[in-house]
Parts: C-alpha cells; sequence; structure tokens
C-alpha cells in the first residue's frame, strides 16, 4: 500500500501530510521518485526532511532542517485556504461509494459505538487541496455503502456536485487499498475498481466492499514492490515496522 | 506553580493548556488536577493525555476539540468511555475540526465576535455543533462558515524561555499559542528557563508572547514531559504507548495519578520518579546567527 501510494506523488508537488501509511508513503517517494517533493504537516512544518520515521504529525524531527515552521493559523489560512495544497493524504476508519470519509464517530454521534478522534484538519485538507489520496484496507466494515458520519466530505456531498457548494479541491481522486486501487467515476462520483494488485481477485475486493462495487472495463495491472522500495521502506524508513505492521 | 494555579485557575473556569504535541504543560495539568479544581471547561485542539488525565481525575466539565486521539498511538480512553457511557462520567462536548479551533482562537485574540472561514460544507460537522454556523459575504456574496471566538478564561502556555516580566521566546512547532494566549482574559507562562532581559531582546523575532499580556511567570524545567521541548528533550513516547493501557482501565488511571499527581507535591518529585528522563535530552541542532544591525 505504502509504495503504491507513493507512485501517485510527482515529483514537486506540495502534499498535506497524515501520519501512519501516508506519512511513509510521502518520505517514500521523496526517497526515489519525488526528491523534490514538499511535505507539509498541520502542525506547521512546511518542507520538513525527517531523519527518522515521525511518530505523530507533530515529531520534533520534522522541525529540524524543514524550510519553514509557521503557526497553525498560517497552515490552515495562508497556505491550505490559498490554495497551495495540491496533494491531501488522507486515511479513517470508514470510507463509503462516494469517498466521503469517517473519522468521528462509528454509530449515532449523541451515543455513539466507537469515538473516533474527529477531523483533525481532514475535513479542511478534503475541501481545499487540489486532490484527494485516500489510505485504507478493504473490509465490510470500513467500506460500507454510506459511512455513519461526514468528517471529510468525498463527491457528492448532500447529494450535489462539489462546486455546487463551492469547495475548491477535486476531492478523492483514488482510493489506495491493500488488494488494489478505487477510482472516482466521473459521470457518478462513485468509486469502481480500477486496479488490482497481483494474485488478487475481483471477488476478494468485493468481499470487502460494502456495496455493489463497479468495475472499469479493463483493469491496470499494479507492480509489485521493487527490492528498493521494500528494502528502504523495511530498512530505512520504518525499520521498527511502527506503521508496516498495520 | 503551586501559586499560579492557586491564584489564576478557579473552578467553572475555561482553560487552555495548549501547544501541539509540542510543548504540553503537563506540570500545570497535574498542579491543576492536585488542587481540584472542577467544573471546568477545557478547550484544546488536541486533547492529548493531559486532558485525558484531567477528565480521568474528575476536573472537567465540558471538553471543546478538534481532534481527541493519542497521537501516533491510538486513544484517548477516559475521555472515550465518558462519551460512550455518558451514564458513568458526563462529560459534555463541543466539537471542530483544527482550522475551526485555530479560527476560534484568531477572533479571541483580535477581540472580534467570529471569524469566517472557507469550511464545512458537506461535513456532518455543523449538523451536531449549531456553533459552527454561516454569514454571508457583504462584498461577494459569498456564504462563508463562521466560528465563535473563544477567549479562555485562562491560557497557560510552556515555553523555552522567557525573562521576569513574561516575554516568552519558543522556537520549533509553535501552533497556536500565541492566538490562544492573546484570546486569553489571564496567561500563565511556564518555561524551561528564567533568561535576561538582554538575551530576548538579543532576538526579538524569536518572541511569540510579550510580557505585557502575562500574568504569572513559572520556572519549571522538564514541565512538558512525556510531551518535548525542542532543544531541551524529545517526547517521552514510551508512556504515550503505555497511556494506551493505563488509561483503558478506571483503576490503572487511578493508582496512576494516586503515584505520579497526588502522590507527589510537585515537579520537582515527579521527575525524581522519571529516572530514565535522561535518555531524552535533546541533541544539539544550533542555527547560525543572524545580524540585527543596522
Amino acid at each position: 500500500m505504502a509504495a503504491v501510494a507513493a507512485r501517485e506523488l510527482q515529483d514537486g508537488e506540495v502534499v498535506f501530510v497524515g501520519i501512519g501509511l501516508p506519512n511513509l508513503a510521502c518520505n517514500l517517494a521523496r526517497a526515489t521518485h519525488a526528491p523534490r517533493l514538499v511535505l507539509l504537516y498541520e502542525s506547521g512544518a512546511v518542507g520538513a526532511v525527517p531523519e527518522r520515521l515521525p511518530v505523530s504529525i507533530g515529531d520534533p524531527a520534522l522541525v529540524t532542517g524543514s524550510l519553514m515552521v509557521c503557526g497553525m493559523a498560517d497552515v490552515f489560512q495562508c497556505i491550505l485556504q490559498n490554495g497551495r495544497i495540491e496533494v491531501g493524504f488522507l486515511g479513517g476508519a470508514q470510507v463509503d461509494r462516494y469517498g466521503n470519509i469517517n473519522t468521528t464517530v462509528i454509530g449515532p454521534y449523541a451515543r455513539p459505538k466507537v469515538r473516533l478522534p474527529g477531523s483533525g484538519g481532514a475535513a479542511e485538507i478534503a475541501i481545499h487541496a487540489r486532490r484527494t489520496l485516500i489510505v485504507a484496507k478493504l473490509g465490510p466494515r470500513a467500506f460500507p455503502e454510506r459511512v455513519d458520519f461526514v468528517t471529510s466530505p468525498g463527491l457528492r456531498p448532500q447529494g450535489r456536485l462539489r462546486r455546487e457548494l463551492r469547495m475548491p479541491g477535486a476531492g478523492p481522486v483514488k482510493v489506495i487499498t491493500d488488494k488494489g486501487i478505487l477510482e472516482a467515476d466521473d459521470a457518478t462520483g462513485e468509486m469502481v475498481l480500477a486496479a488490482l494488485y497481483p494474485g488478487v481477485s475481483m471477488s476478494d475486493v468485493r468481499a470487502g466492499v460494502g456495496w455493489s462495487l463497479r468495475c472499469r472495463p479493463e483493469l491496470a495491472p499494479v507492480a509489485p514492490p521493487t527490492e528498493q522500495e521494500l528494502r528502504l521502506l523495511r530498512d530505512v524508513l520504518d525499520p521498527k515496522g511502527l506503521f508496516l505492521k498495520q | 506553580m503551586r501559586d499560579a494555579v492557586a491564584r489564576f485557575v478557579h473552578d467553572g473556569d475555561t482553560v487552555v493548556i495548549e501547544g501541539f504535541t509540542h510543548l504540553i504543560c503537563f506540570a500545570a495539568g497535574h498542579e491543576i488536577i492536585r488542587q481540584r479544581r472542577r467544573d471546568l471547561t477545557l478547550a484544546r485542539l488536541t486533547p492529548d493525555l493531559i486532558y485525558d488525565q484531567m477528565i480521568g481525575a474528575g476536573c472537567a466539565r465540558k471538553l471543546v476539540f478538534s481532534w481527541a486521539g493519542n497521537p501516533g498511538v491510538g486513544s484517548l480512553h477516559a475521555f472515550r468511555r465518558a462519551v460512550e457511557a455518558p451514564g458513568t462520567a458526563p462529560l459534555e462536548i463541543e466539537e471542530y475540526s483544527h482550522f475551526g479551533m485555530v479560527a476560534r482562537f484568531s477572533a479571541g485574540a483580535a477581540r472580534l465576535p467570529f471569524w469566517p472561514l472557507r469550511d464545512y460544507m458537506g461535513t456532518d460537522l455543523p449538523r451536531v455543533n449549531p456553533r459552527i454556523s454561516s454569514v454571508t459575504c457583504p462584498y461577494t456574496g459569498e456564504d462563508l462558515a463562521t466560528v465563535p471566538a473563544l477567549n479562555p478564561d485562562v491560557t497557560i502556555v510552556h515555553a523555552q524561555r522567557a525573562d521576569a516580566d513574561g516575554n516568552t521566546q519558543i522556537w520549533g512547532l509553535v501552533g497556536v499559542q500565541r492566538e490562544a494566549a492573546f484570546a486569553s482574559e489571564r496567561v500563565i507562562v511556564v518555561v524551561e528557563e528564567l533568561v535576561d532581559e538582554r538575551l530576548i531582546r538579543s532576538d526579538p523575532n524569536r518572541t511569540a508572547i510579550p510580557g505585557m499580556i502575562v500574568d504569572a511567570v513559572v520556572v519549571e524545567p522538564w514541565g512538558a514531559h512525556p510531551s518535548y521541548a525542542q532543544g531541551y528533550y524529545d517526547r517521552d513516547n514510551d508512556f504515550y504507548v503505555a497511556w494506551e493501557d493505563i488509561s483503558r482501565s478506571p483503576d490503572r488511571l487511578t493508582r496512576y495519578l494516586d503515584e505520579f499527581v497526588y502522590g507527589v507535591p510537585d515537579r520537582a518529585a515527579y521527575l525524581e520518579k522519571q529516572p530514565h528522563v535522561a535518555r531524552l535530552k535533546a541533541k544539539e541542532r544550533w542555527c547560525a546567527g543572524v545580524n540585527y544591525g543596522y
């Protein structure tokens, strides 16, 4: 997943990085094909070059050697709302058919079955980033037809187009999972299967999705991680397996 | 610290202990727990372990926040218990996103009633928080989201250094401490080091909070542990991981508070019970100086 996500990033882009796999993917991209990728964390570190895998998005290693450290008012007002973020990288407990993400509650808000952490910066990243990549493991509970709570809006907010609600960013363009890649269908705003990992069947993917998943007419193959990608992930970026094990 | 909390933190206050992962003043949180403050409205972007401890200790009536997790680890279980089973420990919540909380402090600091932002369209947050509202721009006609100003009764900021008047310098991640301090009625600054005014004056661009808005300066080395202070000590991540297990059980949480909060008179005694913190001491990475001459 981390290697596939890394390949989605282009050199020189400005990416708003979340913790966990997105963070690993961004640092892998920087170590391979995108050395000039600008990593920006909501904590205020801009152009971070962490010498160790940050354990959180507020890790001191993000500060040392970065291009800029700014306050969080600047992060959200002068950078994100200003339209400077090209890619937002989000994960979540639930992702639905239209790429809505829930990181707030499972069950009703007033009496949740599971209380999750909440938005953090995810709501506004999903609204403002020019495009959003979602990273999540497939599973029927993780990919319901409709999320219990819309923390980060997807492609048909309240049944409407994003531009009708004046949302500046394009929203989720891809969902990178552990079995394949879903892509947004332009006509319907629905997430459809676009690519399968080696050795994975279409029914494997369907078993992990809570709606009747449509497929592109031709599925693209996904190249397995290269030896270099694996070596970097396992030996250099996450030697303790902090995020790779998840 | 004892005097500052006794004098400036009262039952029923809205209390902000800010710091985004960095410079979270656990020393102040522990003192508030020890002095058994009650009915507090605790506000912070990321409640973190310190508010989980204060919720577990019964200090909080309400929590205002935007991301309530254990950063890089998992959950805040005292918070989750209070929200998932409201019968046991009622806790009112008022929830925003980070941008919303930042905007609330910005409005508070500027003494405006609200702050506009292009946010929340398509999300369920305004549905569960009626204080997230909207306004029509008088210039463009655009509908913009609004959040109300947050003006805490007291804000506590941990920093690397300040002089005796409270001119406070922070480096590394600066979060929303500046806005929170300016928004607040009272400000307590807690520092790793008290320095001479001449040192502050030698590098005025680094001053985040001017002494004119500061009510008390407390010197408390390692006062942010298990959080960190850039240039002084790293985060004690082992404790953040351990909190997952401690906070999961009300009994273990109570035992933790008994031993490390109620069981010690002050921060110095707390530190004596942390024999391994020396390993967290920061390595040296000095910046080049700048010329302020003219």
